[in-house]
């Protein structure tokens, strides 16, 4: 109440005063620096006076001021204030800046903003204006080769896929690796949907402002629990007051493989078979020359059209925007068809007291998958035989077919590639709903203080049909009924749905202490998360829809919760040290209930030494800041949700067991670990920023050490001691040390040249300290990465001492012509025989360096651009030669004949016995050099009568590749090449619209 | 401005802070899996629970076929108790080749095996899992346990009778580590998950351990043949005993052929008789076989689906000329065939005279100059997915036929063996006359009866492989004869050379998995590894 009075007393006291002044009349518009657009309801007051006003709609006002009033104040949220005299004709034209020009970058950081002149931590931005071009269905590879340290690779070359994000090499093993992705200040499940496996395809990337990218645990310790792989906070457009502007954007591209996995042809199959085969295998030849590569394969067409409007009504600034994307994959019956509706609005009210930040993102898409076993079977596929059968029966294609089966098929053997395509539809549907509010109130009474509440939900339905038709080879004859009658094909339902909500809520007071040009901000906040999925069972069915088992439960709802408090301080003193202290405190539903809480803390320092009196007046050197921090970050992702009490399992209908004439449904106890606790990352961060020439140089050299431990690490168990023989326990350690470079250079700016060019390079080594409770030399390590060939073999592995993914294998044995010889090994350990004991740790799949590097040349109304990265030290396991470039693939013991990969030639390998399959023949270099991407665009200005800004563009995406790697393409993640969905080529045409 | 919009806002977002504050609790449950409490609230659930005890030496999971697999860190469908207890028993010798690459498979031949070979890690975890399983069941089933959960009365009874199979099974499971691994860990009920490390027990300790156990649970177990299909019975564990005492001499240096025979023949006793055909043991509708099975696994086309088990026995020897629909399946896995130091053991391989030998020649040799080709090696027919009555299993996939783990015929042949090793309690015109049962069944009639000159320990070796082939014996049998390693007796391939060859003598013991001396402290690895 008292508060209400001294308001009131105040509001009067100023109205009176004015009141006594004799007056005039001030009228005026206020725009855009940048575009000339109005600003609406700016706000104007006239200096020494607290009288003000606001602009209209087209961003005019009109004032009245006392007469010996001289200067009128003109604000607007995020632009810079201007003050200007009163002329003698009363009229005030002013045009206002964006703030964020003239103040320093402001970059987004967990629970606020920051300038980034005043950052502690290791935060990257990049903005829309250096996103990459081209088409761009899921938001990560807008910076893909953008940032240091950050590491993009896209899964595959399908419609929709998503990538794998790696920052400094992630810090787990058995948990996830995958940085927090953060969209407006939600936390997002990095898991994808039936229907849609990558997550982020369902944003859509027009939509998006800008990245920050916390690398070091003090950036990111504020999301602590969440935090150790990184965190990438994605802020989308918002609506900006001004008159309605309409953008709109189209694109059309055309993409085709680029490369073949390299397979013999017709002719050289039957030299092949004819050489080496007996009368058996001759006589299963066939007369044709199929290409079943180029059978499978089509041109991907892709068209994306967005339209966004956005202004401000009624003062309410807002953006919608509209987005339809079609696109087929380059693999027959890939499709994807994506509609997305995003609008977001953001008022202040209350005099600029409360500010409101809405958004609402609806995605929908329809996708069809193909049978992706397609690649393989293409890459295997005997290619004397002709693609059609002489019969109707496998849907007219041609079969392996034996008199003997009854099914009429060759048992085991492979299936035509383009009849698994054609013969399947699964088909999705997903729908995904994010709504997000962010309530920011600055309160009356202490200003200082802001209160922040942050809420929203994402859900998500994803829901699809797969049929296959019974007359399939794929499924054919699969089922015999109770009455020996024969069911074949699928016509199966999968559905799923995702409930995640979240809540923040924070203060954040922040107060300039002008004397000492000292700053001290302070956040302390609370956060409730919860990720909930539910799983719809049904039965499977053949295609006449016979039931071939039926689930135990209708459905399953995992769950998991986080309850967090986090608190900040950051003291900028004298504006030359910024000090930053945060800790978070995190509880997870997946720890029991002693160990469900861990603390995680963080420091940093930062030194501007710019603004030191000896360099402040240097002109070569523009900027120079030194950082350093140190933090502790926490992992507990990609863990069971319920794994510390032992839970029974029914086991399915399958899988009952029979007493007398009876089946009973059987209870099985899971294996547990009472004692799982927080993985805990702590990093040390040390970096240089720099700045010369007027900032015509700027940089960042930046080195860090990562050590992570109490590993969330699937370990063996002693027998008889757990229900399960491996469990996730936390035990080991691994540290990633690193070192990153960030070049910006920009060698032309003139009138009507711009030359911008920036390059990034990240060394990053990593090694596993501890693996196993008790140290023992005859136990190499986990093994892991299982291979198409043999069954159970495996290629990786996780050996303390060793980089995380090292390949185990045995090394190979060359002749002086430097050809391998079939079946010989290095006796490692000398005892005279070949088995396990004699595999070794040999390289892995992650580089040790990489680059990206981009160049942007704007001249006049022209503009071009590249994008490349660089990859240096990855290997990888050749698993398309290994498993098929052999005479037994070729000739396959089953009695059929294979396409096999050309290796052959060079091996001359039988494929007779397993050692061959875990050569170190097979793990290449696969460094490589990609041109991502090469851009060119002209601006045509004004059409339509003025009304209207053209610009067109054309790219090339992943032009062209320089690599030693002898697979399909160098660039796959997990470390195993087999039948790799390949990257097409694509080029895309686009055009912009704005008025 | 409204004074009092900003009080709104004010109350509102505090509201917000409070509401947040007394958030949900951070204790969540699964939606269907429940707790030990919820399982064995009733007898229904115990016997659920006791049915996977069982059904965790038929399956390799909650899911069948594959997808919830019990083992991890290895392939499922090679998780399977009988399919990697079979390898380690029968590829080791003469009696199996197999064409495959799979890793660590071919050590078997080439008796060159690691302590991380896949194979064995996993048979070594799925015994202990059995084991573990058994701890848990008698725990919850104990007296205490049953009384504060109020289950009386004939239910109690059952109950208590499920103890005695789940103590039996975990004896059995010692046993069968005992033969391959000697020495191993040891965990009991009274050994509370997790507390413990446990403590490695010496070979012939287990076999003490074994061996009281079995006897212990006499009184509890249901009489010979009076149980359920499926479950164990008195005569199961005698026969167990039976078993272990023909070996004890390998075990613990002390032979226990007067054990052997009384055992033995408590289980002959018991009323069981050979069937008719020797072709018709591994059928799909075995289950029939009671009067000659003593336990069985049990499988099934559709019910108890699983990659390993007779699913693997019947796939896998399916290659070359072969026509899988003749054994009721959908397709060969061109894998396993035998050596010609097994086919030898008949003078007649086609099956006219000794209906036993089920052996395939067409398009096959008796020699193997490469083990990875199918063709090079005679095939064995033995198991077939098809009925009496000609019809093929439930599925083609998955078979229906059981395995019996123990069956009449070696009984018979432990008896004489036994006899015939000076073991005193029977006699051996009994012993001659067993024998003479077994091959009456093979010939079809009294031809290939043997006199009792005939009848000596070596004969019994090479009856017990054309009697007990591919049935898991052929490794402990050439082991208690002294030509598993020695130079004695060789086969082709043995230890990884054609013509065969000795191999160091610690090889009659398989190593214990790195896996396990790598998270437990207590264990010594067997020597020479």
């Amino acid at each position: 109440m008292n508060m209400k009075k001294t308001l009131a007393v105040l509001l009067f006291a100023i109205t009176s005063i004015s009141v006594f002044a004799q007056e005039r009349t001030v009228t005026g518009k206020v725009t855009d620096a940048k575009d000339g657009a109005p600003l609406v309801a700016a706000s104007i007051t006239t200096k020494g006076s607290n009288k003000g006003t606001t602009t209209s709609v087209n961003g005019t006002f009109s004032i009245k001021v006392s007469g010996n009033a001289t200067t009128l104040v003109i604000s607007y949220l995020n632009y810079t204030t201007k003050e200007v005299k009163v002329g003698a004709n009363n009229v005030v034209n002013v045009a206002l800046s964006q703030s964020a020009e003239q103040l320093g970058e402001v970059v987004v950081i967990g629970y606020g903003t920051v300038k980034k002149k005043d950052l502690t931590g290791s935060v990257v931005n990049v903005s829309s204006k250096d996103f990459n071009s081209g088409a761009i269905s899921t938001p990560e590879q807008l910076i893909a080769g953008k940032v240091a340290g950050v590491s993009i690779t896209s899964n595959n070359g399908a419609p929709g896929s998503g990538s794998t994000i790696r920052i400094r090499g992630g810090a787990s093993l058995n948990a996830s690796n995958d940085p927090l992705i953060v969209i407006d200040g939600m936390p997002i499940d990095g898991g994808g949907i039936s229907g849609q496996a990558n997550a982020l395809a369902l944003i859509n990337p027009n939509d998006i402002e800008s990245f920050s990218v916390l690398k070091d645990a003090s950036a990111a310790a504020i999301y602590g629990a969440r935090a150790s792989n990184g965190v990438i906070l994605i802020t989308t457009k918002k609506g900006k007051s001004g008159a309605m502007k309409v953008d709109f954007t189209t694109q059309l591209s055309v993409g085709n493989i680029s490369k073949k996995a390299d397979v013999f042809s017709a002719d050289e199959i039957r030299n092949i078979v004819r050489a080496s085969g007996n009368s058996s295998y001759t006589s299963l030849l066939g007369g044709f020359k199929t290409d079943w590569q180029d059978e499978i394969y089509q041109t991907a067409i892709s068209n994306d059209n967005n339209i966004s409007i956005s202004g401000a009504k009624s003062g309410v600034p807002y953006r919608l925007s509209l987005g339809n994307l079609t696109q087929t994959g380059v693999l027959k019956t890939d499709e994807l068809k994506r509609n997305t509706v995003g609008l977001n609005i953001n008022p202040t009210l209350l005099d600029n007291h409360l500010t409101l930040n809405l958004n609402y993102k609806l995605a929908s898409s329809a996708s069809r998958f193909a049978d992706q076993g397609a690649i393989g079977s293409a890459t295997s596929y005997d290619p004397t035989q002709g693609v059609y059968g002489a019969t109707k029966r496998f849907g007219g294609f041609w079969e392996w077919f034996d008199p003997n089966s009854s099914s009429g098929l060759k048992s085991l053997s492979p299936k035509n590639p383009l009849g698994l395509l054609m013969e399947k539809q699964d088909n999705s549907n997903v729908t995904r709903q994010i709504a997000s509010a962010l309530v920011d109130y600055k309160v009356h009474f202490l200003p200082a203080l802001h209160v922040v509440v942050n809420t929203g939900v994402d859900i998500a339905e994803g829901k699809g049909t797969t049929v296959i038709s019974d007359s399939a080879a794929s499924s054919y004859q699969r089922f015999k009924d109770a009455s020996n009658k024969f069911h074949g094909g699928v016509n199966n339902q999968y559905r799923q749905t995702r409930n995640n909500s979240y809540l923040n809520a924070y203060l954040n007071y922040a107060k300039d202490i002008n004397a000492i040009k000292s700053r001290i901000e302070l956040v302390a906040g609370y956060e409730y998360q919860d990720y909930k999925t539910t799983n719809y069972n049904f039965n499977d069915v053949t295609y006449d829809k016979t039931v071939v088992s039926t689930p135990n439960y209708p459905s399953s709802t995992p769950e998991y919760r986080l309850i967090s408090y986090l608190g900040r301080a950051n003291f900028n003193i004298l504006n030359k040290y910024v000090l930053t202290a945060s800790v978070r405190q995190d509880g997870s539903s997946k720890f029991n209930p002693n160990n469900r809480y861990a603390l995680f803390p963080s420091g940093a320092l930062a030194w501007k030494i710019k603004e030191e009196g000896f360099l402040k007046n240097s002109t070569t050197i523009s900027d120079l800041k030194l950082r350093a921090s140190y933090g502790v970050t926490g992992q507990q992702d990609g863990i069971g949700y319920y794994d510390y009490i032992s839970y029974y399992n029914l086991g399915s209908n399958s899988a009952q067991y029979q007493f007398g004439n009876t089946f009973y449904s059987i209870y099985r106890p899971n294996g547990y670990y009472y004692n799982r606790k927080w993985e805990q990352t702590a990093t040390t961060n040390l970096a240089l920023d720099f700045g010369l020439f007027n900032n015509r140089v700027t940089g960042t050299i930046e080195a860090y050490n990562r050590q992570t431990t109490d590993l969330l690490n699937e370990i063996n168990q002693p027998a008889g001691t757990n229900f399960s023989n491996k469990i996730v326990a936390n035990v080991g350690s691994m540290e990633n040390k690193g070192v990153e470079f960030t070049l910006n250079l920009q060698p032309i700016k003139n009138k009507n040249t711009t030359w911008d060019l920036s390059f990034n390079a990240t060394y990053n080594k990593n090694r596993i300290t501890k693996l196993t409770i008790s140290d023992d030399p005859t136990y190499a390590g986990a093994r892991y990465g299982g291979i198409s060939g043999g069954t159970g073999n495996t290629i990786l592995i996780q050996s303390v001492g060793y980089n995380r993914g090292a390949y185990f294998v045995y090394k190979q044995i060359y002749d002086a012509a430097g050809k391998p010889i079939d079946g010989l090994f290095a006796d490692l350990n000398r005892d005279g025989v070949i088995n396990e004991k004699d595999l070794y740790q040999y390289k892995g799949n992650d580089p040790q360096l990489f680059f990206g590097a981009s160049s942007n040349l704007t001249y006049k109304k022209w503009n071009a651009g590249f994008v490349l990265r660089a990859n240096v030290g990855n290997y990888l396991y050749n698993n398309v030669a290994s498993s098929t470039g052999t005479l037994r693939n070729i000739l396959n013991p089953i009695g059929y004949i294979n396409n096999g990969s050309r290796d052959y030639l060079t091996t001359g390998f039988s494929g007779s016995g397993s050692n061959y399959y875990l050569s170190d023949y097979y793990v290449q270099n696969a460094s490589f050099l990609r041109v991502d991407n090469i851009n060119v665009g002209y601006n045509v200005g004004k059409v339509f009568n003025n009304k209207a800004n053209l610009k067109i563009n054309a790219n090339v995406q992943n032009a062209f590749i320089i690599t030693k790697y002898k697979g399909l393409d160098p660039e796959v993640n997990g470390g195993i090449d087999n039948n790799f969905y390949p990257r097409p080529r694509t080029f895309v045409l686009g055009l912009n619209l704005n008025f | 401005m409204k004074n009092n919009n900003y009080k709104i806002v004010i109350a509102a977002l505090f509201s917000v802070f409070i509401l947040a504050s007394c958030a949900k609790q951070l204790d969540l449950l699964p939606t269907n899996d429940i707790t030990s409490t919820a399982v064995y609230k009733d007898a229904t659930g115990y016997k659920q629970a006791f049915a996977k005890v069982y059904a965790s030496f038929a399956l390799t999971g909650n899911n069948g076929p594959a997808g919830n697999g019990d083992i991890q860190g290895i392939d499922e469908g090679t998780s399977d108790f009988l399919r990697l207890y079979w390898k380690a028993e029968e590829l080791s010798t003469d009696e199996a080749v197999v064409a495959w690459g799979d890793p660590g498979i071919q050590d078997f031949h080439n008796m060159n095996w690691s302590a991380s070979n896949p194979m064995l890690t996993g048979l070594y975890y799925r015994s202990f899992y059995q084991i573990t399983l058994a701890n848990d069941f008698i725990r919850q089933a104990s007296d205490a346990n049953l009384a504060s959960r109020g289950i009386t009365g004939t239910d109690a009874d059952n109950i208590k009778k499920y103890r005695a199979e789940a103590r039996f099974l975990r004896a059995y499971q010692y046993s069968v580590l005992m033969d391959l691994f000697g020495s191993v860990p040891f965990v009991s009920e009274t050994d509370l998950l997790g507390t413990v490390l446990p403590k490695q027990k010496t070979r012939a300790d287990l076999f003490t351990y074994i061996e009281s156990e079995l006897k212990a649970i006499d009184a509890d177990l249901v009489d010979a043949r009076k149980n359920e299909y499926g479950r164990a019975d008195k005569a199961a564990a005698w026969a167990l005993l039976a078993r272990i005492y023909l070996n004890a001499q390998v075990y613990t240096g002390t032979a226990k052929n007067n054990e052997a025979i009384l055992y033995s023949k408590k289980v002959i006793d018991a009323g069981y008789s050979l069937i008719g055909d020797y072709t018709k043991l591994m059928r799909a509708d075995n289950n029939l076989n009671t009067s000659e099975f003593i336990l069985t696994i049990n499988y099934d086309g559709v019910k108890t689906q699983n990659w390993g088990g007779t699913t693997f026995l019947t796939h896998a020897p399916i290659g070359g000329s072969m026509t899988a629909s003749q054994f009721g399946v959908d397709g060969g896995w061109g894998g396993l065939r035998t050596t010609k130091a097994f086919s030898d053991k008949f003078t007649d391989i086609t099956g006219a005279t000794d209906k036993r030998a089920q052996i395939y020649t067409n398009g096959q040799s008796a020699d193997i100059s490469d083990l990875t080709k199918f063709t090079d090696g005679y095939a064995i027919t033995k198991y077939k997915n098809i009925k009496a009555d000609g019809t093929a299993g439930s599925s083609l996939t998955w078979t229906d036929i059981d395995f019996p783990i123990f069956r009449l015929s070696e009984m018979y042949l432990i008896y004489a063996e036994a006899v015939l090793r000076g073991g005193t309690g029977g006699d051996a015109t009994t012993a001659l006359n067993y024998i003479n049962t077994i091959r009456q069944r093979a010939y079809g009639n009294t031809s290939g009866n043997i006199t009792s000159a005939q009848l000596t320990t070596d004969f019994i070796l090479d009856e017990r492989a054309r009697e007990l082939y591919w049935e898991g014996f052929r490794r402990t049998d050439l082991i208690r004869y002294g030509k598993f390693v020695e130079s004695t007796y060789l086969w082709p391939w043995k230890g990884g050379v054609k013509g065969g060859t000795s191999v160091d003598t610690y090889r009659k013991l398989y190593p214990i998995p790195s896996a396990d001396i790598s998270s437990n402290t207590n264990i010594i690895q067997n020597a020479g590894y």
